[in-house]
């Protein structure tokens, strides 16, 4: 697998290079490349459509204001959702300044995993009752559920596929934080899905 | 098994779906998982879990708010070549 953490491969280098240079093309491309993946990461942490795209906005002009100062310690992408989840975070401290606080006390290590509680097996469900848009939207507001801190290494590492470090870097954790909140994130996410495909499922059982 | 042995191996459950766990942590699991019901429900759903996520699309960036992106009012300088 590629190391994220390294601005791997000579075309990122070539478009570093020409974006330090001021190149307006370079930029565009910028956008067509990360603009969809730093969509995805904005709309999952933020109320609406509308903040999703300010959140975009703003990290790509706080990018190319800033290119001169990319090192490359980590690959551009990783860079990117770092200045998205710092502006993100931003908004929502504004926002609503009691909600995103220090929750993530007790987050890190083994100590008080949640026990799972939902013991039902869903996973016989024909794969159309997955595949439905209405799976795919309760898939969705789950992740949208989940609480801030879970949420957002779960959606760098699950959703977006970085690497563990690439994560770590990105939010300003130990790899051991990312790896630690990702298995709380899928717990959490587990025992919300199963209480809709139980619900799903059970009917069909009891037949 | 014990009950404890569930809460035990609760936490190790993400690297040995991962394949990151060790051979020696991996037979302990599967000989746990032989034993206990509900382990094997809690896996078998945390892997369907995982396995959804991959396949979920996630939210498209609106074409709308992606020619916006291309002129943003303050940044002259950006503008698509």
């Amino acid at each position: 697998m590629d190391d994220p953490l390294i601005a791997e491969t000579s075309d990122e280098r070539a478009l570093i290079a020409r974006l330090q240079a001021g190149d307006k093309a370079a930029c565009a491309e910028c956008v067509e490349l990360h603009a969809p993946g730093l969509y995805r990461l904005a709309r999952r942490m933020m109320r609406d459509e509308a903040e999703a795209e300010d959140v975009v906005q703003e990290t790509l002009l706080s990018a190319f204001k800033s290119i001169a100062h990319f090192e490359g310690r980590s690959g551009l992408r990783t860079w990117l959702y770092r200045i998205a989840y710092n502006a993100a975070l931003m908004r929502l401290r504004r926002s609503r300044p009691d909600s995103v606080s220090v929750e993530g006390a007790g987050l890190d290590g083994d100590a008080g995993l949640p026990v799972p509680r939902q013991m039902f097996d869903w996973c016989c469900l024909p794969e159309s009752d997955f595949d439905s848009r209405e799976a795919r939207d309760q898939l969705e507001a789950a992740v949208q559920a989940l609480p801030e801190k879970l949420k957002v290494v779960f959606v760098l590492r699950e959703l977006e596929g970085l690497s563990t470090e690439a994560a770590a870097e990105a939010l300003g954790l130990s790899p051991e934080a990312v790896k630690t909140r990702l298995h709380r994130a899928r717990l959490w996410l587990r025992e919300r899905l199963a209480a809709y495909f139980t619900e799903l499922a059970q009917p069909a059982a009891e037949d | 098994m014990e009950p404890h042995d569930c809460r035990h191996l609760l936490g190790d459950l993400s690297d040995y779906l991962d394949g990151q766990a060790s051979a020696m942590l991996c037979a302990e699991i599967e000989r746990h998982l032989e034993d206990c019901a509900n382990c094997r429900v809690v896996i078998d759903t945390l892997r369907q879990t995982i396995r959804l996520y991959r396949d979920l699309p996630g939210p498209l960036l609106p074409p709308a708010a992606r020619e916006r992106l291309y002129h943003f009012p303050d940044s002259g300088q950006f503008l698509r070549p």
